[in-house]
């Protein structure tokens, strides 16, 4: 008769939640990993091992790098909303703006373009890259994804990550598996000084560049009417389409837009790095993925802090959470202290800072 | 004739929705269709606008067959749907929603004019204007819903459910635009599972059973049937 003790509970206690041993567990995880960022962040600021302009460097540095990761972040995030699926694909695709971009940027330091004329050289450097990533992204959903767009289960993201191959071994197989240096501007090293902090001029450059496409994005978005059309898209595809939106439009213009924002970010990266290799949509790839899961999937501002708050993370916290525990060369560690957080948002809130709950019941 | 339906079967699966069902909806009136859950009747709307495809038969409007279209041509050629459960755009402002409605439309000076006629229409989105769609009452989301199908400037409105869901006065508003929004041209294809109120102030009307018509006639006619009475008190 055990059973029926469960059917004679009062009404409503069945909707508390009982505490089972999985909710311990979680919460013991989330206080020990808080207790070990505490612990480690008191005492390298007792240590005092890092100056005052260090912290600020760690902070610059995180902040470009974020944004780079914002951007593409953006990719994703647009993608994600009109189409609900994950473009794994997203940081190959920016890996060929980034050889695209490396192209012209060699052409024009040869014949000495960059020096004489470096504002028409960075130009066409920024307009290579954003058409060829442009030009990859629609490729890709034309003949990858459309395809496979009303197929069920796991088809459209299996076909995302073979794209993600694709891309990696055709420009291997065309320029070589080697590192290719990007060249070098004349003010690529200069610094400038702000109140006694040495700021990096092609940090305050990448972030110029990154911060004003997204602004230009945010106003596509919100004041245009294929912006408009797209956030409708995102909420609701049929109801956008009785409204006479042609969805495939506007799937087109997401990829574009999300291909322009990848050829940003790849000169970006490429500067940052100054170097471009078959490999290199990786890493940032899967970063910028988990910065937009950061911030939440399907939000624009979402994807923007998100990319910020990984880079500052990643920047800042292997010198801030690891040094003090002493552990040596703690920066080979920042891939793993930004996939923690990471994980911790998964684990902790799976709609990310600004998601809507993926759940959620239309009203 | 705008929109003719002959005919027509679609299923999901192995499962027969709707069977041989025709409907033809002349310019000026309200249609009604009405019938119990389940009985084909949203099946049927989104199968002329295109969002379902169909086994059998065919839909034509202005007599062209819209096999081959896509629900955006759809509502360009005039036939604009109000879906059920509203579908309005939630995180977009009631405005957008409204503007999102004359999507198909260019003519940017009569957006601006048919906007504010909206807004006299339903003086509540109005004062609601910059506000986020979602965070809107059920009747004012359905205000909302009605609105921006009738900023497509629509020749023939399909109204799935319009009354659901709302309480009984809310109702009443809803059934009196209706017949405003048909008193001013548009031509009115009404859904409903209230049945008695739709057939109050249809024109015409068809009522559906298991995915087939079993009845038709004027409205008020229908509305004092016996067999329409059984079915739904019955």
């Amino acid at each position: 008769m055990s059973d029926t003790s469960l059917t004679t509970l009062p009404p409503g206690a069945s909707a508390r939640k009982r505490i089972n041993g999985i909710d311990v567990f979680m919460w013991a995880l989330r206080c020990a990993v808080a207790a070990i960022a505490i612990f480690g962040a008191v005492a390298t600021l007792l240590q005092g091992r890092y100056s005052l302009a260090q912290w600020f460097d760690f902070a610059m540095f995180g902040l470009t790098l974020g944004s780079v990761y914002a951007l593409i972040a953006l990719g994703y995030t647009m993608v994600y909303g009109v189409l609900r699926m994950i473009n794994f694909a997203h940081g190959d695709i920016t890996m060929t703006g980034a050889f695209a971009g490396y192209f012209v940027a060699s052409g024009v330091s040869r014949n000495g373009l960059l020096a004489t004329h470096p504002v028409l050289a960075i130009v066409a450097i920024f307009a290579v890259a954003m058409a060829t990533c442009i030009a990859v992204a629609l490729a890709t959903e034309r003949f990858a994804y459309r395809p496979f767009r009303n197929s069920p289960g796991q088809a459209p993201l299996i076909c995302a990550i073979g794209v993600s191959f694709v891309l990696e071994q055709t420009v291997r197989g065309m320029f070589g598996s080697g590192v290719k240096s990007y060249p070098l501007t004349t003010w690529h090293d200069a610094v400038i000084n702000v109140a006694g902090l040495r700021v990096p001029v092609v940090n305050l450059f990448v972030m110029g560049c990154a911060i004003s496409a997204m602004v230009i994005l945010y106003l596509i978005v919100h004041r245009t009417r294929m912006g408009m059309a797209m956030r409708a898209v995102s909420e609701d595809k049929a109801a956008a389409a009785l409204m006479g939106v042609d969805v495939d439009r506007v799937v087109v213009f997401a990829f574009a837009l999300g291909g322009a924002m990848a050829g940003v970010a790849s000169v970006c990266y490429a500067l940052i790095y100054q170097q471009v290799h078959f490999f290199m949509g990786f890493a940032p790839g899967i970063k910028a993925f988990g910065a937009a899961v950061l911030g939440g999937i399907g939000s624009i501002p979402g994807a923007m802090i998100g990319g910020m708050f990984l880079g500052l993370i990643e920047a800042v916290g292997p010198a801030l959470f690891l040094d003090g525990l002493g552990i040596t060369a703690p920066y080979q560690l920042r891939d793993a202290i930004g996939f923690l957080v990471l994980l911790m948002v998964l684990i902790f809130r799976p709609q990310g800072l600004f998601g809507e709950a993926m759940a959620k019941k239309r009203a | 004739m705008i929109l003719e339906i002959e005919n027509m079967s679609l299923a999901y699966g192995n499962i027969e929705a709707v069977r041989g069902v025709s409907i033809k909806i002349v310019d000026g009136g309200i249609v009604a269709l009405v019938g119990a859950n389940g009985a084909g009747k949203s099946s049927t709307l989104n199968a002329i606008s295109g969002l379902l495809p169909i086994s059998a038969g065919t839909i034509r409007i202005d007599g062209q067959s819209t096999k081959e279209l896509k629900p955006h041509q759809i509502t360009r050629r005039g036939i604009v749907q109000v879906p059920e459960g509203r579908r309005i755009f939630g995180r977009l402002s009631v405005e957008e929603n409204l503007l999102m409605g004359a999507f198909s439309r260019n003519d940017h000076q009569a957006i601006a004019e048919d906007r504010d006629r909206m807004f006299e229409l339903f003086p509540r989105l109005k004062e609601r204007r910059r506000q986020v769609a979602g965070t809107l009452s059920g009747g004012e989301q359905q205000m909302v819903a009605t609105a921006r199908g009738l900023m497509a400037r629509p020749r023939v409105l399909l109204m799935d459910e319009p009354s659901m869901g709302l309480a009984p006065l809310v109702v009443e508003q809803v059934f009196d635009t209706i017949q405003a929004i048909n008193a001013a041209g548009t031509t009115v294809l009404l859904v409903e599972q209230n049945a008695l109120m739709a057939l109050e102030i249809a024109d015409h009307a068809y009522v559906m059973e298991h995915g087939e018509i079993v009845l038709e006639g004027p409205g008020p006619e229908l509305a004092g049937d016996e067999r329409v009475i059984s079915i739904y008190l019955g």
